[in-house]
């Protein structure tokens, strides 16, 4: 189940990093988590997002990880990306996180 | 045996009378096979199972409600929830043992929470993990739930609550969980009276037989007594007859109290936000914001995509106007390869109207989009952020161009109405001096341009008040700026939608609003009760 090349193709990748506030009423609840791990799986980059610059990271692709985080309103989300499509990628997440997640 | 008045929180709002249904948590010890390998095997397939049944039911619902259920799904396929569960397993644990303790502790760092909101989400951690149990121990589904019943207990679970009938009454009386629960979101969506809250429900061996559950106030009252019972039965048909006549406002024409008609129009950020909705419940749509063409494709949309968008939009309209503003990027919606990055302050960089002016390639396909949309419709155009009236003209006469050279070609076209967004304080200030075919306020950025404070800086979100004064006065010069060029002045921002700033709103001069489709129906029965 695991891509054998993935290590590979991230020491060859430098991390995309950029970050983004969260705009939504409640945070990255239940349903944005849902979708930044949806959003997050569409891309082969490795995907990890912090509350701050030092970490500690969380892999963006795990619901459950990302829930566990507890981001609120107003918190910055730091993105790393690593990976072949990491720039559309970084876009993607940073475009979902900007639009509130389709929440008004 | 006398009544019973218990005092929680409200959940959901609404009164409703029925029996009793106390549940109980009825997960039974099941004996475990012995063998890691088998017990492991064992909760996988209960997990697996979970997943097909909740995905069973996602079918039948909608919205909100299948949101709830994807995200039980979502968790339950992400190996990381399992992860201790399976560690202990191989250490020896019986598969429910192991499960019961991963997930109580992964509940137990919810329910430790700051914000409500998650801590209100560790009932449906409680959800996932009671239903895999049930899979485990083979059992089928928890006892049913008449419909018309007051269903008490200490939480009940989302899919618990989805497996009754609700649309016969009844209602939920809770000893704990909370407003924000999904549970409490799915009842507000179907109707359900909800109290949360109450505390201990010992009823020593003797259950109360039938419950009052007040929504609105947070009360239950146990066993009533007569005279209360038929107090009680007074308030719900007044309730009802005001909901029903609420309800079949949306569809109506919006007047004040004084017969003064206020148009309400919708904010949409794409067509998929029109799906299901009756046109008939607006006089029009009063914003759309493009951005999301911008967003959701890789590189730029073309021409024909803007068109078909713009053009769906109008078709759905019917006639009503239809008001569509050019790309507002920039400030704290960046676009790749469009806008400034590493601005020092992009809030008061190069965004909006600043943006399209900057980059005339881009903004000239939009304007080309919007005239071969504009035959299909009432269609206006409003530029966001216009701070001086050369910014408005510049526009113009880009707009004009692209008309021309259309129309030259022989291809299908009109020249739309060209409107300006008020949210620059200079804007609003000296909005007479603007050769504009209407003003749209937008009081998002008007308050924070105005009062110097963001809403999404928790230190100062208190200062961003669309109703401050200071805000409320440029929204009154722009409506005289209005009334005496003769053109329509309309609000596009949140305030519209907050039904304690709408009698300010209408005194400064307003009498066009735009919300999102979801505050249509409250904003009207406010309307409604202005100038009483």
């Amino acid at each position: 189940m695991h891509d054998v090349n993935a290590g590979r193709a991230a020491e060859t990748f430098v991390p995309l990093t950029a970050s983004a506030v969260l705009v939504n009423p409640v945070g990255l609840h239940a349903r944005p988590s849902v979708k930044l791990t949806q959003c997050a799986k569409g891309f082969s980059a490795k995907i990890e997002f912090a509350l701050a610059l030092d970490g500690p990271w969380t892999d963006a692709k795990s619901p459950v990880k990302v829930m566990r985080v507890k981001a609120p309103q107003g918190a910055t989300l730091h993105f790393r990306v690593t990976g072949p499509d990491g720039e559309a990628a970084l876009a993607a997440v940073l475009a979902l996180v900007h639009d509130g997640f389709g929440e008004a | 045996m006398s009544e019973i008045h218990l005092t929680g929180r409200p959940a959901s709002p609404g009164l409703a009378i029925g029996p009793i249904i106390v549940l109980t948590a009825a997960v039974e010890n099941r004996t475990a096979i012995g063998d890691p390998a088998q017990e492991a095997i064992a909760l996988q397939a209960a997990i697996e199972a979970a997943i097909a049944e909740i995905a069973k039911m996602i079918a039948t619902v909608q919205g909100e409600v299948a949101d709830i259920l994807e995200f039980q799904v979502a968790m339950l396929e992400d190996e990381a929830l399992a992860e201790g569960a399976y560690d202990a397993i191989s250490a020896g644990v019986a598969a429910d043992h192991a499960w019961r303790s991963a997930l109580d502790a992964e509940i137990s760092g919810y329910r430790t929470g700051e914000d409500e909101y998650f801590r209100a989400r560790a009932a449906d951690l409680a959800d996932i993990r009671d239903r895999v149990l049930a899979c485990l121990n083979g059992g089928g589904a928890a006892a049913e739930i008449t419909g018309g019943s007051i269903v008490t207990g200490d939480d009940i679970s989302p899919t618990t609550f989805l497996g009754a009938d609700w649309t016969r009454g009844g209602g939920i009386a809770l000893a704990a969980g909370s407003p924000s629960s999904h549970v409490a979101m799915l009842a507000r969506s179907r109707g359900a009276p909800m109290v949360v809250g109450l505390g201990s429900l010992s009823w020593s061996g003797h259950p109360p037989s039938m419950a009052l559950v007040d929504g609105d106030t947070g009360t239950v009252i146990f066993d009533p007594e007569p005279e209360t019972l038929r107090l009680f039965e007074h308030r719900m048909a007044a309730a009802n007859a005001a909901r029903a006549a609420a309800a079949a406002g949306r569809a109506e024409p919006a007047y004040t109290a004084d017969r003064r008609p206020i148009a309400v129009l919708l904010n949409i950020a794409a067509p998929e936000d029109l799906a299901g909705l009756d046109p008939a419940i607006c006089d029009g749509i009063g914003l759309v914001r493009t951005e999301f063409l911008f967003e959701a494709s890789r590189g730029l949309p073309d021409e024909d995509t803007q068109y078909e968008v713009y053009r769906r939009i109008l078709d759905w309209a019917e006639g009503r106007p239809v008001t569509i503003r050019t790309l507002d990027a920039g400030g704290d919606k960046p676009i790749k390869g469009l806008t400034v990055e590493d601005e020092s302050n992009p809030f008061l960089g190069l965004r909006g109207i600043r943006l399209s002016l900057a980059r005339p390639e881009i903004f000239r396909v939009q304007l080309r989009a919007l005239c071969r949309a504009a035959v299909h419709g009432a269609l206006k155009v409003m530029l966001p952020m216009v701070a001086v009236p050369s910014e408005l003209g510049r526009a113009a006469a880009m707009l004009g161009e692209e008309f021309t050279a259309l129309k030259a070609k022989g291809i299908a076209c009109a020249c739309p109405p060209l409107g300006i967004m008020v949210e620059v304080p200079a804007a609003a200030l000296c909005a007479e001096d603007f050769d504009t075919a209407f003003y749209s306020i937008g009081s998002n950025d008007l308050t924070q341009y105005t009062m110097a404070a963001a809403r999404d800086i928790g230190a100062v979100a208190d200062l961003n008040d669309a109703g401050n004064p200071a805000v409320l006065a440029l929204i009154s010069r722009t409506c005289e700026a209005g009334r005496r060029r003769g053109v329509e002045v309309s609000l596009c921002g949140d305030a519209a939608a907050d039904t304690r700033l709408t009698t300010a709103l209408l005194a400064a001069g307003l009498t066009t609003l735009s919300v999102s489709p979801i505050a249509v129906a409250r904003l009207k029965a406010a309307i409604a009760k202005v100038g009483s």
